[in-house]
């Protein structure tokens, strides 16, 4: 569950247990054998599973091998030419444009929609239930049928329309392709940026609105004034959360575009899965070891900005 | 770290600082969105024709689905995709049913996702358990900061080498799947657990170790029944991510006819070509379940979702 929200604040966690602490140790003060017990499964499988596998991708990251067989150590050779590969750069810059936009996008759509679905309006439910159901499809078999409507209806539509450059699908087009996938990605992952706004709206006290509109304050002035900063907390959860979700890109790019036309769409997820093709094992763990250390930097800053909000 | 009048992130949560313990957090946040915020007491019938509008935009891809895997071939291949199936037909469905063998591979998913569910349930709520009872030892201090670490290493990152190492020992199958499925939910399901643990009173396990059960009794028949609420959370998550996905499976799964329903989309791309009939109806099939598990348990989607966020 990488897609959902991950804690900002590790800190609170650790501290309510914390407050127990003291009386229990006194309490208990030797060590529960089955408490070990029932901790062990999931470190050990955790272990083998997780720490492993990273382990060992780093250490081939330093090496020339091509996925079996015999291999010699090349130091940092992988990573100089990684930054000279305009593969490489060019999936990096990619990723990084899209995620952005993409973000961008899907936090003002979903902020919109927070706001709609907790102002009083009907049916608030099913229209939650509704947009909520994006979420849960896979995202494969949406781009798929996002596919379809960009390939068929869509140009004739444009036709019908006289819409010259859209007549041809953007998705064969190397200079629009990129829009279709963030449609699509926003598409997917606004009902989840969604919910944490309409939890973060509601923690904003009902008052504050009625004080201000007897003040004579206009709706867009208690948006901007009082909404706006009091969920200053929540924009920065769904951004950062986002953004690093987005970096990993790969289902929704696979059905819509499959990376192209030609490597225009091609995502950093891609360029490492790649590393089985063409004997670039090696070389593409080092893409991976750079991936990683710039998902450990999202997640720091993330953490840090977070508790610092927590602090203000 | 007591965080005292803390704004934004903690006011859904008074439990944090110094409140009275949450009693139940999923059902608390899962009620919560009935209350109307805003100033206003009338609902507006303008707002509500906006976002009807808008719900537009989620419904047309699936009204695209239905309708087209509905269509008879002739009818398929003229790639409108707006307009309704008639005469309405199952041709797509038997076709694809047959093509893509549907039976076997709607098993496989299926063991996949209760497999992995099972397992992230079990392992992370007995975990969780140990960490939070345990919390002023280090062993178990660090061993909770050790799981989330998995947070930092996506799939992409360790995909080389699990690949590898799957293959190397015999787990290049659904089986090896589930298990990674189970290892990535370990994270999360262990941090939602211990917030949640850390809310329930001790007072009951002690009374139950007076009577003279044991700690496995103890979590088994006492506390782990308590914790359900969180565990159908932890559950509906890992249902989600384990039925959808396509990234791990397809690098995983060596053999084509052990692949999961999402994977087999892509893999019969080329023979769906311009049968879209046959298409849509395979995507139909295999989207089906995932937005049934959806509307059955969707208060613990959204609850999940809320108490991640304000964590």
């Amino acid at each position: 569950m990488t897609t959902t929200v991950e804690k900002p604040r590790t800190g609170s966690v650790p501290s309510g247990a914390a407050r127990t602490g003291p009386a229990r140790a006194r309490r208990r003060p030797r060590g529960d054998r089955t408490h070990l017990l029932f901790l062990l499964p999931a470190v050990a499988l955790f272990t083998l599973c997780i720490t492993l596998p990273a382990a060992v991708g780093i250490f081939y990251s330093f090496t020339d091998s091509i996925g079996f067989g015999e291999f010699d150590f090349v130091g940092l050779n992988n990573y100089q030419v990684l930054f000279s590969d305009p593969g490489i750069l060019h999936a990096y810059g990619f990723t990084l444009g899209f995620s952005l936009c993409t973000v961008l996008v899907v936090n003002v759509v979903a902020l919109a929609l927070a706001l709609g679905l907790t102002s009083a309006i009907r049916a608030r439910t099913a229209l939650r239930t509704i947009f909520v159901v994006p979420m849960v499809v896979s995202q494969i078999i949406i781009a798929y049928v996002f596919q379809f409507v960009f390939t068929n209806p869509l140009p004739a539509l444009a036709q019908t329309l006289g819409i010259g450059p859209l007549e041809q699908s953007i998705l064969v087009n190397p200079d629009l392709a990129w829009i279709s996938i963030v449609l699509v990605t926003a598409w997917q992952a606004i009902p989840q940026a969604m919910l944490i706004y309409t939890a973060g709206l509601l923690t904003v006290p009902k008052d504050l609105y009625e004080a201000s509109s007897i003040d004579g304050a206009t709706p867009r002035r208690q948006l901007t004034t009082i909404t706006l900063p009091l969920i200053s907390g929540f924009v920065l959860i769904n951004m950062i959360v986002g953004f690093k979700d987005f970096l990993g890109a790969y289902d929704i790019i696979v059905g819509l575009t499959d990376g192209g036309p030609g490597t225009a769409t091609r995502s950093i997820t891609m360029a490492i899965f790649s590393g089985f093709q063409n004997g670039d094992y090696a070389y593409q763990m080092a893409n991976a070891t750079i991936f990683f250390l710039i998902t450990l930097t999202i997640a720091l800053v993330q953490l840090r900005l977070t508790r610092g909000k927590a602090r203000v | 770290m007591t965080l005292p009048a803390a704004p934004t992130a903690d006011q859904p949560r008074p439990g944090v600082a110094d409140g009275p313990p949450r009693a139940s957090g999923a059902a608390g946040s899962a009620g919560r969105p009935k209350r109307r915020p805003a100033g206003r007491a009338r609902p507006s019938w303008s707002r509500t024709l906006l976002l009807v509008l808008c719900s537009l935009t989620v419904l047309l891809p699936f009204y695209v689905t239905v309708s087209m895997a509905f269509k008879t071939p002739s009818q398929a291949v003229d790639g409108e995709a707006f307009s309704l199936p008639s005469p309405w037909s199952v041709e797509g469905f038997v076709a694809a049913w047959e093509l893509t063998e549907f039976p076997r591979a709607f098993g496989i998913s299926l063991g996949i996702t209760v497999v992995a569910v099972v397992g992230t349930i079990v392992l992370s709520a007995m975990a969780s358990y140990a960490i939070s009872r345990n919390w002023h030892r280090r062993l178990y201090r660090w061993s909770f900061f050790y799981l989330l670490a998995a947070m930092f290493l996506p799939f992409p990152v360790l995909a080389l080498s699990q690949v590898k190492l799957t293959g190397m020992v015999g787990l290049a199958n659904p089986a090896g799947v589930a298990l990674l499925h189970i290892m990535f939910q370990l994270s999360f399901s262990t941090l939602l657990f211990t917030a949640f643990l850390r809310s329930l009173p001790e007072e009951l396990e002690e009374s139950a170790r007076m009577d003279g059960a044991s700690t496995w009794g103890t979590f088994w028949r006492i506390v782990f029944p308590l914790m359900a609420p969180m565990s159908a959370t932890v559950g509906i998550f890992a249902v989600l991510k384990a039925w959808n996905d396509f990234m791990m499976p397809s690098m995983i799964i060596e053999d084509p006819t052990q692949q999961t329903l999402p994977v087999l989309q892509n893999i019969f791309q080329e023979q769906f070509s311009n049968d879209y009939h046959v298409a849509f109806a395979s995507y139909l099939m295999a989207m089906a379940p995932a937005i049934l598990a959806y509307v059955l348990a969707q208060r613990w989607v959204m609850s999940g979702l809320t108490q991640g966020a304000v964590k």
